[in-house]
C-alpha cells in the first residue's frame, strides 16, 4: 500500500470521530440507523450477542448480505472478516467496502499471524487490549484501532479495562527518557520507531475507538470521558426495546458526552436494554484471540 | 496571538484538525455544541465528518436557526467536505441542510473510499495546494454569483460566495494552512 492510500485511510477515520458506529444485520436496520445518526455502519450476518449465543464457527458474512447494505444507505459500510484471513479481505475489497474489521468476533483463521494489511488499498480498523496489540496492529497496516471490549454481552467493564490500560501505557511512555524508549518498545514488542511516536505526540498515530459492551448513552459518554475518539455500539442497539430511540440517544451522548443534564434526559424512556452476561458468567472470552 | 475568535462546530468528525490549525496560526478557537457557544465568535467552521450525522445534530442541539440566520447575516464561514453539503442550496438525491450557499452538491461523487484521492491544483488567490479527497462531493452547479475557485477534473471542488467559503477536500488534513490563512484575514476584516 501506497504511503498516500495509508493517509487518506486514516483521513477516513478521522471524519469518523465523534461518531458512533452501528452494527446492523440488514439493510432496513441500516436505514434505522442512519437515520438514528450512526456516522458509519457495520454489516454483518449476525450480531456478537447472537454470535456467542450460536457458538459454532463464525465468518464473513454473504457479499449480497452487504451489498443489500451497501445499497440502502449513504454512510460509510465496514464489513468483518476472521483474523488471519486475508481472502476474506480481498472479497471485502473487492466489493469495495470502506473499511474491514479484523475481528476478534468471528472465529480466527490464523492462531499466528494477522493479515498483512499493508498488501491492501481499502482501510483496516482493529482490536486491540493495551498499547502493544494496538502498536503491533498499526505496524501491520491498521488505520484505526478500537478497544476489544468483551463484544455481545453488553457489559461495559472490559471496554473500560483497555481503554484505561491504553491511556496509563501511553502516559507512561510518554514520561520517559529518550532513552529508555528502546528498552520500552522491546518490553511492548514494538517497533521503536512506533513507541517514538507515541512519546513525542502523546497519543497513538492512528485514531482510537471503544468497543465491546456499549449499551447506554451513558456508557457511551464513560468511554468517550476515558478518551475514546467515538464508539461501536454492537448488540447493544438492535437488541434492545426501542433501537431507534436507543440509538438517537447514544449519538446525542457521543457528542455531549460532558452534558450530564442532557445525557439524563436522553437516558429517560428508552425501553429495555439489552440484558448482558458478565465476563465471568461465559465461557468464550473473545478478547483474548488475536494478541 | 490574534484577537479573533473562530467557532468550530463541533457535533462529529474531524473539528480538532481545524482547530490544531487555526490555534497554530495565532486563532482562538471555540467548539460548538450548542446554541449559546455562538456568542462573539468573529467566524465559523463547519469541518468535515457525516454530513447526515451533523444535519440531525443541528436540529437537535437547537443550532440550526441562530448558526442559518448568523451565515446569512455575513458571518464568515468556511466549509469542508461535509460542511459544504451542510452549507449548500441543493444536494442531489437529498434534502438540503442550511441552505445559504446557492450551489447544488453531489455527495459521496467519487465513490466509495477505494476512489478517494490527493491531487495538487491550483486555487485561485492561493496558488497550488494539496487537496485531499475522502468520500467526497463535488459541486454539479452553481449560482452566477458564486465564484468559482478551483475545479478538478472539470468538477468544481471549491467556490466562495460573499462571506462564504465551501471546499470539497481537506485542507485541515494537509501540512499546508494558506486557506485557513486566508479564511483568518477574512474573519478580520
Amino acid at each position: 500500500m501506497e504511503q498516500t492510500q495509508y493517509e487518506l485511510n486514516k483521513g477516513l477515520a478521522q471524519m469518523l470521530k465523534g461518531g458512533v458506529i452501528m452494527d446492523v444485520t440488514t439493510p432496513e436496520q441500516a436505514k434505522i440507523a442512519e437515520e438514528a445518526g450512526a456516522c458509519a455502519v457495520m454489516a454483518l450476518e449476525r450480531i456478537p450477542a447472537d454470535i456467542r449465543a450460536a457458538g459454532g464457527v463464525s465468518r464473513m458474512s454473504d457479499p449480497k448480505m452487504i451489498k443489500g447494505i451497501q445499497n440502502a444507505v449513504s454512510i460509510p459500510v465496514m464489513a468483518k472478516c476472521r483474523i488471519g484471513h486475508f481472502v476474506e479481505a480481498q472479497i471485502l475489497q473487492a466489493i469495495e467496502i470502506d473499511y474491514i474489521d479484523e475481528s476478534e468476533v468471528l472465529s480466527p483463521a490464523d492462531d499466528v499471524y494477522h493479515i498483512d494489511k499493508t498488501a491492501f488499498k481499502v482501510p483496516f480498523v482493529c482490536g486491540a487490549r493495551d498499547l502493544s496489540e494496538a502498536l503491533r496492529r498499526i505496524n501491520e497496516g491498521a488505520a484505526m484501532i478500537r478497544t476489544k471490549g468483551e463484544p455481545g454481552t453488553g457489559d461495559v467493564v472490559q471496554a473500560v479495562r483497555h481503554m484505561r490500560k491504553m491511556n496509563a501505557q501511553i502516559r507512561q511512555l510518554g514520561s520517559m527518557k529518550k532513552d529508555e524508549l528502546f528498552e520500552a518498545a522491546k518490553q511492548l514488542q514494538v517497533p521503536y520507531e512506533l513507541a517514538l511516536y507515541v512519546h513525542e505526540n502523546g497519543k497513538l498515530p492512528v485514531v482510537n475507538f471503544a468497543a465491546g459492551g456499549v449499551a447506554t448513552p451513558a456508557d457511551a459518554a464513560l468511554m468517550m470521558q476515558l478518551g475514546a475518539e467515538g464508539v461501536f455500539v454492537g448488540s447493544g442497539i438492535f437488541k434492545s426495546g426501542n433501537p431507534a430511540k436507543r440509538a438517537a440517544a447514544i449519538v446525542q451522548a457521543v457528542t455531549n458526552y460532558t452534558d450530564a443534564a442532557l445525557i439524563a434526559s436522553l437516558s429517560e424512556d428508552l425501553g429495555e436494554a439489552m440484558v448482558g452476561i458478565n465476563p465471568e458468567e461465559i465461557k468464550l472470552i473473545m478478547e483474548e484471540r488475536g494478541q | 496571538m490574534r484577537n479573533i475568535k473562530i467557532g468550530v462546530l463541533a457535533l462529529q468528525g474531524a473539528f480538532i484538525e481545524h482547530e490544531h490549525m487555526l490555534t497554530d496560526l495565532g486563532a482562538v478557537c471555540t467548539e460548538i455544541r450548542q446554541p449559546c457557544d455562538l456568542q462573539g465568535i468573529d467566524g465559523i467552521v463547519l469541518p468535515g465528518g457525516e454530513s447526515t450525522v451533523q444535519g440531525q445534530l443541528l436540529y437537535k442541539s437547537g443550532l440550526f436557526t441562530p448558526l442559518r440566520k448568523l451565515i446569512s447575516d455575513g458571518l464568515p464561514t468556511l466549509g469542508t467536505c461535509a460542511g459544504l453539503i451542510l452549507m449548500a442550496q441543493e444536494i442531489s438525491s437529498s434534502v438540503a441542510h442550511l441552505g445559504t450557499l446557492p450551489v447544488t452538491v453531489k455527495r459521496n461523487a467519487y465513490g466509495r473510499q477505494l476512489s478517494s484521492f490527493v491531487t495538487e491544483q491550483p486555487i485561485a488567490g492561493i496558488g497550488n495546494y494539496p487537496m485531499i479527497f475522502i468520500r467526497a462531493p463535488y459541486i454539479e452547479r452553481a449560482d452566477e454569483n458564486v465564484e468559482i475557485l478551483a475545479k478538478v477534473d472539470g468538477n468544481i471542488v471549491a467556490v466562495k460566495c460573499r462571506n462564504q467559503i465551501g471546499l470539497s477536500f481537506h485542507p485541515e488534513l494537509s501540512e499546508n494552512s494558506n486557506i485557513h490563512e486566508w479564511f483568518l484575514s477574512q474573519c478580520e476584516k
